[in-house]
């Protein structure tokens, strides 16, 4: 199996289209693997990989030797039994009521699915330590808010569209809140700043407020 | 140990190395100087490693003054008529200046960013392996402010060869840069648009992007997300306004813009010296081949 395109990014990148999430994190995790000559970023999008270059001059060599790159076929949602990250959430997000109305459960419900499967870590953007959640329970698709909140508190959990996220700083914002946690998602002063990186599994817990 | 005491910052002063490159997957963009030319200029002016960083200063007016010991500095980038105790050099030429002496800039007739450069390089702590102010996130040196005290690092074991280095004039004037299309062309009805079309930078525009005004480019599928995808510095993003933003060195990792083309490498350094209000053209680089649609996303 192979990406069904690579296409030029400018003169500094490659883009290379996947069909799914899964082929996304197959390909960063295997193209990081591979280590690359010219290499400077791989960065995983909601349905293509961006390879940038520390050169103009490095393109055509990473283009043929992306183009010769197969990956075995990933197995499409197998997830695994443990997460690699279990996040504790207070559910009780302004918004939880409307996502309720929305997606026509009882709030109880929505927390029930939020924590009932694992959801993965897609892509980043947005902000530092900020990851796209994807591959959680497919009622929750909520849209936007129309209004975005100018301040949105730093450890709120969210929903928008396919995705779940945790705000790892205090941010404006547009996702509808469904909880708080007081895990850290960012802190720069750690080994490793980012708690949550592309591919690793997270589970949601609920738990009492103290 | 030499050390800078900032007197003025005019209206933006950084601290900017080469970035930090590597961790765009965890959202933190690369930074670093938005003119990496005369930055590394300014280094190589004066045997610097090229990793030290340097000053960098939108539209003139900063000045510092230097104790504690002797120093060479130069000036890159836009000509903002520097002068040691009020005595003009050159820009792109290596000065010498002395214990209790004050550089100080003007403001540039043309250009827009100016980088003060110092033998052994500006040594604030570095963070996440670099010391270039990211604007966007936050990370890094805070701008630069009248009082901060900067310590200079332990100049490198080679001496400067060269006493100035000849850099063709800043343009104050039309500015065309290179771009090469997509990889996001395919989603707008005329994409050609863009290479006629003579646009004008906003003044909304900074180190994320440089914002252009012109003749709206329609989008093909008005009502269609692009799922997010990684940019470059030099994308050209456009929302659904069809104006154009040019990403610069401190853009956000991802982006849902249709991006339709991207300016050559070499060139978004001169994307780094536009001014609100100066003209552009953009040409192709390459030809553009019109593709197939894209995926059913």
């Amino acid at each position: 199996m192979s990406m069904s395109a690579i296409r030029d990014y400018g003169d500094r990148a490659l883009l290379l289209e996947c069909n799914s999430t899964d082929e996304v994190l197959a390909f960063a995790a295997a193209l990081r693997a591979a280590d690359i000559a010219g290499v400077t970023d791989i960065v995983p999008g909601a349905r293509t990989v961006l390879v940038t270059l520390t050169d103009p001059d490095h393109q055509a060599s990473a283009r043929t030797r992306v183009a010769e790159y197969e990956i075995a076929s990933p197995a499409n949602s197998v997830r695994p039994v443990h997460p690699d990250v279990v996040i504790d959430v207070i559910y009780d997000g302004a918004d939880l009521a409307d996502v309720a109305e929305l997606v026509g459960m009882n709030t109880g419900d929505v927390v029930a699915a939020h924590t009932g499967t694992l959801w993965r870590v897609g892509f980043g953007g947005f902000a530092p330590g900020f990851a796209y959640l994807v591959d959680g329970d497919p009622r929750l698709l909520v849209p936007r808010r129309d209004e975005p909140r100018t301040r949105v508190p730093a450890g709120s959990v969210a929903l928008a569209g396919e995705f779940s996220g945790v705000y790892p700083r205090e941010s404006p914002g547009g996702w509808r809140l469904i909880g708080r946690t007081e895990t850290v998602l960012w802190d720069i002063d750690r080994p490793q700043p980012a708690l949550l990186a592309p591919g690793m599994w997270v589970r949601f817990r609920a738990v009492d407020p103290p | 140990m030499t050390s800078l005491e900032v007197l003025g910052t005019g209206p933006l002063a950084l601290v900017e190395d080469l970035g930090r490159p590597g961790l765009a997957h965890i959202g933190v963009t690369r930074s670093g100087a938005a003119d990496r030319r005369s930055h590394r200029l300014a280094n190589r002016l004066l045997a610097n490693d090229a990793d030290r960083a340097t000053i960098e200063i939108t539209l003139g007016g900063f000045s510092a003054l230097i104790f504690d010991g002797d120093l060479d500095i130069t000036i890159t980038g836009a000509d903002a008529h520097p002068a040691i105790d009020g005595i003009p050099f050159g820009t792109n030429s290596i000065a010498h200046i002395r214990d209790g002496q004050v550089i100080s800039l003007g403001a540039p007739h043309s250009g827009l960013r100016s980088y003060l450069g110092v033998r052994g390089g500006i040594a604030v702590n570095p963070v996440l392996g670099s010391r270039s102010s990211d604007t966007m996130s936050g990370i890094g040196p805070v701008p630069l402010q009248p009082g901060d005290v900067l310590p200079i690092g332990e100049p490198s074991r080679h001496f400067p060869e060269v006493e100035l280095a000849p850099v063709a004039a800043i343009s104050d004037g039309l500015v065309e840069l290179r771009v090469i299309p997509g990889p996001r062309d395919a989603w707008f009805i005329d994409p050609d648009a863009l290479v006629r079309t003579t646009w004008v930078a906003s003044d909304g525009s900074d180190r994320v992007g440089v914002r252009l005004i012109g003749a709206a480019l329609e989008h093909r599928w008005p009502g269609r997300q692009l799922p997010s995808e990684g940019v470059v510095r030099g994308a050209i993003q456009v929302p659904p306004n069809g104006q154009p933003v040019i990403l610069g060195a401190d853009h956000p990792v991802t982006g849902g813009y249709p991006v339709i083309g991207v300016v050559t490498d070499a060139d978004t350094d001169r994307l780094a010296q536009l001014r609100p209000g100066q003209p552009i053209r953009l040409r192709w680089s390459r030809a553009r081949i019109a593709t197939a649609d894209p995926p059913d996303w």
